[in-house]
């Protein structure tokens, strides 16, 4: 097991490696230069190379690279262009209003994914199995940012059930220690903001959570049916177990081991979606800034946020590979 | 997808469209690129003409999906945002089909320092989220339609490099490619006569699977302005125009996004029944 942390360790430290360098690179292909972006098109030459020299972009790109990485390793990625904080401490701030969605939506496709596709399977053939997986085919095919809008468009507006968008209702104010909305709200001691934060997030969750449900209830139902044939099932079932306790014990415990990673494999496509997700619903997280950033052309944001999400994923994505190496001996000995 | 599993031909086809979803598929994908070739005669309107006296007018017999902002018939806009998601699709897919293929047929033939680059390659790519992968490429590019295509192309890139690797692994140890070489066939010759055609179908596979995530993606670009730009009527550049209002006018959005999930729905049950008929492992 000591080996097999060790090398992924040793790949975790390539793959950041090379993310700095992807990051770095695509932002020295900009058209034009920083110096340029900051004093604009109409600035003397001198005084664009006096910033160039200042911001250190007349050195040799090398050590150019060398300094961004020894900034990014602390945190400081310069300041950004638009209001001259810092570029780190805005991602930061935006962080957990994005995680706040994603691990909701996580929850929601778990919780409501696995069951569905244990319940396929164990059904297999019947018309609860074709109710089941037929929404799924059509839930992988939906384009978020359309069912986010169609969402407010009937449960906000029509039906008037939930909030357009936004955390919480305009004009109310409350300290953000963790900046978790939920968190926060149960911090202050209200019952009234706890009930007003779950109502924000329900339309943004349940819209990011729709594609991962289709795809874990599918992948659950797959390797559920994949398991319940093999002989330690038969074997269990002549041993005369019940039913109940061959599902549990031998079939579920076996078919979830893939699922694990397939929910892990889902944070990117979370991270993805919380960006348009967070567009629509006006949530101030870290895919709406990265676009903001974009298009303001403010790259030390971009660039930090470039490396704070792919750092995450990375992680995230270790994290899974070693529960799975724990659940299954197999992987370890590859 | 599996790697190694996928086997088979062009024969395979018509097994793989005995099922009914496949069927569906098929339909939807021929109809979509009907609709492309024959959008200039079928569109009642043109796309571009702005009509402002008749702005924000529901669906009705002169304007069948009603009018934008502008007063440009909703329809005529749809029908030919088809042909932006066709050319994402030859753009973007074939980007990194072209792409991918050519690392994958490298690394996996030729093995050894070259193949370890090119794995390391796909890892760092694969180690962001790819929409964001997509945004930073298009932050350095410049927002454009061209340059979403082009992110969205190199985003889809590892997976087909490590598909095609996987192939060429195992063909390259068949008896034909070893009889290629024994008769003195250049490295060159067996890679693009034996190994590449040997490898291509669940390269075609993955293709028509990615091509719904292709159009949902440089959509979800230019949704964010970051694709198409306005008065292209572009699907998602049409529903981010749409979005300032749904509240009121709900077909400005409604239809595009429509039109959005139609296609991807068509090219993920073809996707999928090709899959499943090709990997024995998937069925």
């Amino acid at each position: 097991m000591l080996d097999y942390l060790a090398g992924r360790f040793g790949q975790l430290l390539l793959v950041l490696f090379g993310v700095s360098v992807v990051v770095f690179v695509t932002m020295h292909l900009l058209p034009g230069d920083v110096a340029t972006l900051l004093l604009g098109d109409r600035a003397t030459a001198a005084s664009l190379a006096r910033l160039r020299h200042q911001l250190g972009l007349d050195q040799p790109v090398i050590v150019q690279y060398w300094r961004f990485l020894a900034g990014a390793l602390s945190g400081d990625f310069g300041t950004s262009l638009r209001d001259n904080r810092p570029a780190f401490g805005e991602v930061l701030a935006a962080f957990p209003v994005t995680l706040e969605l994603t691990l909701s939506a996580l929850l929601l496709a778990v919780t409501i994914g696995v069951p569905l596709g244990v319940v396929a399977a164990l059904k297999e053939g019947t018309w609860i199995d074709t109710a089941i997986t037929t929404p799924t085919l059509f839930g992988v095919s939906m384009p978020v940012f359309w069912l986010g809008l169609m969402a407010l468009l009937l449960f906000s507006e029509k039906l008037g059930w939930l909030p357009v968008g936004g955390m919480m209702p305009i004009g109310i104010h409350m300290a953000r220690p963790t900046g978790l909305s939920i968190v926060d709200a149960a911090l202050s001691g209200r019952a009234a903001l706890v009930w007003q934060a779950v109502l924000h997030l329900i339309l943004p969750a349940a819209t990011l959570a729709t594609i991962p449900l289709a795809l874990i209830t599918r992948i659950t139902r797959g390797e559920m049916l994949a398991s319940m044939h093999l002989e330690y099932v038969r074997t269990a079932r002549a041993k005369g177990l019940p039913e109940g306790r061959v599902i549990r014990a031998h079939i579920l415990r076996n078919a979830l081991i893939p699922v694990l990673t397939v929910i892990g494999l889902q944070l990117g496509l979370l991270l993805s979606g919380a960006v348009l997700t967070e567009t629509i619903f006006s949530l101030p997280g870290l895919g709406r800034l990265m676009v903001d950033a974009i298009l303001a052309r403010d790259y030390p944001v971009v660039q930090a946020g470039a490396v704070f999400v792919a750092t995450v994923f990375v992680l995230v994505n270790l994290g899974v590979d070693l529960c799975y190496a724990v659940l299954d001996p197999r992987i370890r000995r590859q | 997808m599996s790697e190694s599993a996928l086997v088979g031909g062009p024969a395979r086809l018509g097994g793989a469209l005995a099922r009914p979803a496949a069927r569906i598929g098929l339909g939807i994908v021929l109809l979509f690129l009907f609709l492309c070739a024959a959008a200039p005669l079928i569109a009642p309107h043109d796309p571009y003409e702005q009509e402002l006296m008749s702005a924000l007018q529901p669906p009705s017999s002169t304007h069948l999906l009603g009018t934008d902002q502008y007063g440009r018939d909703v329809a005529s806009r749809v029908l030919y945002g088809a042909r932006y998601a066709l050319l994402a699709i030859m753009v973007g897919d074939g980007l990194a089909l072209a792409l991918g293929t050519a690392m994958g047929l490298v690394g996996g033939y030729l093995g050894g320092a070259a193949d370890a680059v090119i794995m390391r390659v796909t890892d760092v790519l694969l180690a962001f989220p790819y929409l964001l992968l997509a945004l930073i490429i298009v932050a350095a590019l410049g927002a454009s339609l061209l340059h979403s295509m082009i992110a969205i192309g190199i985003v889809y890139t590892p997976q087909y490099a490590r598909l095609v690797r996987g192939q060429v692994l195992s063909v390259r140890q068949s008896d034909f490619v070893r009889a290629a070489r024994a008769l003195g066939a250049s490295s060159g010759r067996i890679v693009l006569r034996h190994v590449a055609p040997n490898s291509l179908s669940p390269v075609v596979v993955m293709a028509t699977l990615q091509a719904g995530s292709v159009v949902v993606e440089t959509a979800g670009l230019s949704f964010l302005g970051l694709g198409a730009q306005p008065p292209s009527p572009d699907w998602g550049a049409l529903l981010a125009d749409g979005q300032n209002y749904f509240l009121t006018a709900w077909w400005i959005a409604t239809f595009p996004g429509l039109a959005i999930f139609i296609a991807v729905l068509g090219f993920n049950l073809l996707g999928d029944a090709l899959r499943r008929e090709f990997d024995p492992r998937a069925r």
